[in-house]
């Protein structure tokens, strides 16, 4: 079996991140509760006449995986596999509230286009003139996870040799609306430093694009290598840690062996304590957080992925990640830990090359 | 590698039946189960048809017995029966007894849902459970935890209308890698204001019965169904003495990178799943004794994958046809249908009449098959494509 | 006749997200689909209901498009004989 390296990044968030140089240089301090990216100037990515027609969710998508596979060197790559929880939640919410507004009439075609989940993954399709495999996964907190789990599998086998991954997903006015209601989005705004801390319910919601051109060959621009992935449909609180340690066992490794444990944790009060106990089992390692940076969104776990990344290739950890600290200099082995509400639990694991 | 994926159970429930036995005999029967639309409050009731399943929602929640607080969306009840059904079939009493999966396949997800409450939910709190059934991953939770399937791996997949074929070739790659003993695959989509319209504003529906494959074709008719496999390895199978009722063979998914929402004019896309799927069996295409087309009855669809289909098979095209004049389009549970009448042509060598079909296409001389017809089959193709340019093709077969 | 094209150009930029066109980059004659202003079937059909919501035509048949919509010249003309608004 081959080994699986990550070539190359790309993140579109609420901070700095499509510049590839820089690393969480300077933060952006929100004080809300949605947080939108920072778009960048889409107009430098894609031509206009193709533009026209895009959702917001597919331009980020478009852009991050530009420069991903800029990044990586490639003209093109063999496969392309998305991960997105809502898909373009927008044209969805534009499709159904016409839908209802104007009683079925005078209906147009474009935004139901862009309400089938898969239209990211085809469109970046048709901008590469990539022919080959091209799927969509759309599970919840574990869409990202899922495009990892067959991309690695195919690599692995060595079925194909460069697979462009990614997550996205976007902000609806309407559905934030609604999910302020059954407090799934924090009814207060909060500052970006304060969310993690925040004791209330619910998240702050965000968006976001981050693409990767995974390979089975190794190059200079490589930021690490993808060990392993395991997702679980559900985990009791209490079986967290334990599966923390039954997911490293089976790559050789223990607690010990763990650098950075990269924690999804996003100041809900009602769902932290599954971070929080598995955080008591690696008293000793150091540890991290993003969802203060980026939102809680379905796909925002694949920021996470890129933070980690980062923080292999770069071997440093910025201070507004850090949740304890242990002088920890040398970073060769990251644990993620991600889950959402309680369910769509994920494991993954980076080590240095 | 060269590890079989074994199919030792199957549930569905479509507009031609509720269960396997019952769908089988409508397809021999030539009895297809599309209607104009009941359930659905629509201004476009007289000019589509649709192919509607009979049970209310109260009616599937009685039978999933669940208490009058879910917040099942259709998509979700729909996919729950026919799992079950699936697992009964495959004989598993306990689910977790080995590394078991779920993969669904969904498009239109909570979507029935949001369409009824969406302006409700700002202000009744009592429509406010389905916020959370939304998203498509919803659904195959529900069923997860309708098999009673925990701690494992359960994701969704969405590529329009080739959504459910692609579950079953992930399921298939997670059981020959050896990751999985066991994975329900498989998909379920429900009828929606939001599908209907969707369609309808791409002209591509028609105001009669669809005609896949004919001259005068006027589109599709959307349909509502779901459907799932149980597949297992070949450990599980010898240790439980399992009866296998096919074998997934050959996958393909490729895309054409094309055009939104239209195939290419030659079908590459559809050529190239084809191909792929044949590769992976290790077949040529004189192995193939049946396709199962997707066949939607659009202009677009029929063109695009006869000439894909003429591509691969050159002067001798097997015997073919489309299964959608019988249950409508049911977009991403479509290839988990059609799995189905697969395995079923396979069981009783049996290849079922391409209905409706009255006039020869003008572009090639290829003909559906318009009679049911008997004759012995080993393997047969299943085509299922999508909106943004997703093509994918499957390959069952009586042998490992 | 020109008021109607005017519109029509507007309506086009508006409609089909013309961003970067302003009416004067838009000749009566010009080709509106394939190698003129690379306009494709999502957009015929996007017009289709422009043609129903502002001028009460109503095609069934998106083929029928075709010819309408080659050009302003050609729709205008089409409107012209066949709106009912």
């Amino acid at each position: 079996m081959k080994n699986v390296y990550i070539n190359s990044i790309a993140s579109i968030s609420a901070q700095k991140t499509l510049d590839n140089t820089s690393f969480l240089d300077a933060i952006e301090d929100y004080e809300t509760n949605v947080l939108p990216v920072i778009n960048p100037n889409y107009k430098e990515y894609i031509p206009p006449a193709a533009a026209r027609r895009m959702a917001k969710g597919i331009k980020m998508g478009v852009v991050a995986s530009k420069i991903a596979i800029q990044e990586s060197g490639l003209d093109n790559v063999d496969a392309i596999i998305t991960g997105t929880g809502m898909g373009c939640v927008r044209d969805s919410e534009k499709f159904v509230s016409a839908i209802i507004d104007n009683d079925e009439q005078y209906l147009t075609p474009t935004s139901f286009i862009q309400s089938t989940h898969n239209t990211v993954g085809g469109q970046i399709a048709l901008e590469l003139q990539c022919k080959g495999y091209n799927f969509t996964y759309v599970h919840a907190s574990t869409s990202f996870e899922s495009t990892l789990i067959d991309a690695k599998l195919q690599l692995e086998l060595d079925e194909e040799k460069n697979i462009l991954i990614g997550g996205v997903d976007e902000l609806g006015e309407h559905t934030t609306e609604i999910q302020k209601l059954v407090h799934l989005v924090k009814a207060e705004a909060v500052k970006t430093s304060e969310v993690l801390d925040s004791k209330t319910k619910g998240a702050v919601f965000g968006e976001g694009a981050n693409f990767f051109v995974l390979s089975n060959e190794k190059q200079a621009t490589t930021y690490a290598e993808v060990v392993a992935i395991k997702t679980y449909n559900t985990l009791a609180e209490t079986e967290v840690l334990q599966e923390a340690i039954h997911f490293l066992n089976a790559s050789n490794l223990n607690i010990e062996d763990v650098d950075v444990l990269i924690l999804g944790n996003n100041g809900d009060v009602d769902f932290d304590a599954f971070y929080t106990t598995l955080a008591e089992g690696f008293k000793n390692t150091q540890q991290a957080s993003y969802k203060h940076l980026c939102g809680e969104f379905n796909t925002a776990s694949s920021f996470g992925f890129w933070l980690a990344s980062k923080v292999l290739k770069t071997q440093t950890l910025p201070e507004v990640v850090k949740t304890n600290n242990t002088d920890t200099t040398s970073f060769k082995t990251i644990l993620l830990y991600n889950q959402y509400r309680g369910e769509n639990h994920s494991f993954t694991l980076l080590k240095q090359c | 590698m060269s590890k079989g994926v074994a199919i030792t159970g199957m549930g569905i429930i479509s507009a031609i039946g509720n269960n396997v036995a019952e769908n089988y005999q409508s397809l021999i029967l030539g009895k297809k189960g599309i209607s104009r639309v009941s359930k659905i409050k629509t201004n476009h009731v007289n000019d589509i048809m649709v192919g509607e399943i009979d049970f209310t929602n109260e009616a599937l929640e009685q039978q999933l017995g669940l208490t009058s607080d879910n917040n099942y969306s259709r998509t979700a009840l729909l996919g729950a029966v026919a799992a079950k059904q699936a697992i009964q079939d495959a004989g598993i009493t306990d689910i977790n007894a080995y590394k078991t999966g779920l993969i669904s396949a969904t498009s239109v997800g909570g979507m029935d849902m949001t369409e009824r409450y969406y302006y409700d939910y700002l202000e009744d709190k009592s429509t406010q459970k389905y916020i959370e059934g939304h998203h498509a991953g919803d659904s195959t939770q529900k069923i997860a935890e309708q098999l009673g399937i925990e701690k494992s791996l359960v994701t969704t997949i969405s590529t329009a209308c080739s959504s459910a074929a692609n579950s079953i070739m992930l399921g298939a790659r997670l059981i020959k890698s050896g990751q999985l003993d066991r994975v329900i695959v498989g998909g379920t989509d429900c009828l929606s204001k939001f599908t209907i319209n969707g369609f309808k504003t791409l002209m591509i529906l028609s105001d009669t019965y669809s005609t896949p494959f004919d001259e005068n074709r006027k589109g599709l008719n959307l349909g509502e169904a779901a459907a799932f496999l149980v597949l297992e390895s070949d450990k599980v199978v010898q240790a439980e003495n399992k009866k296998v009722l096919a074998y997934v063979k050959g996958y393909g998914n490729a895309n054409d990178a094309y055009h939104q929402t239209a195939s290419s004019e030659n079908g590459d896309g559809a050529t190239l799943a084809m191909q792929k799927a044949l590769d992976i069996a290790g077949y040529n295409p004189e192995d193939i004794d049946y396709v199962n087309a997707h066949g939607t009855a659009t202009g677009n669809n029929d063109l695009s994958e006869g000439r894909a289909i003429i591509r691969v098979f050159g002067e001798n095209v097997p015997d073919f046809s489309s299964t959608k004049a019988y249950t409508g389009h049911t977009l991403a549970a479509a290839g988990a249908i059609e799995a189905v009448y697969s395995i079923l042509a396979l069981q009783n060598n049996i290849i079922y009449p391409n209905l409706n079909f009255k006039t020869q296409m003008k572009e090639f001389n290829i003909t559906p098959q318009l009679e049911l017809k008997e004759k012995p089959l080993q393997s047969v193709m299943s085509n299922s494509f999508g909106f943004g340019g997703n093509c994918s093709t499957v390959i069952f077969s009586k042998e490992q | 006749m020109d008021a109607l094209k005017q519109e029509l150009k507007e309506n086009l930029i508006e409609q089909l997200n013309l961003e970067d066109m302003t009416i004067a980059d838009i000749a009566d004659d010009d080709m509106l689909f394939g190698d003129g202003l690379g306009l494709d079937s999502i957009d015929a059909l996007e017009l289709i209901v422009m043609l129903d919501k502002s001028y009460g035509i109503k095609l069934t048949d998106p083929k029928e498009g075709r010819s309408i919509f080659e050009s302003i010249n050609t729709m205008a003309a089409y409107i012209t004989e066949n709106r009912s608004k």
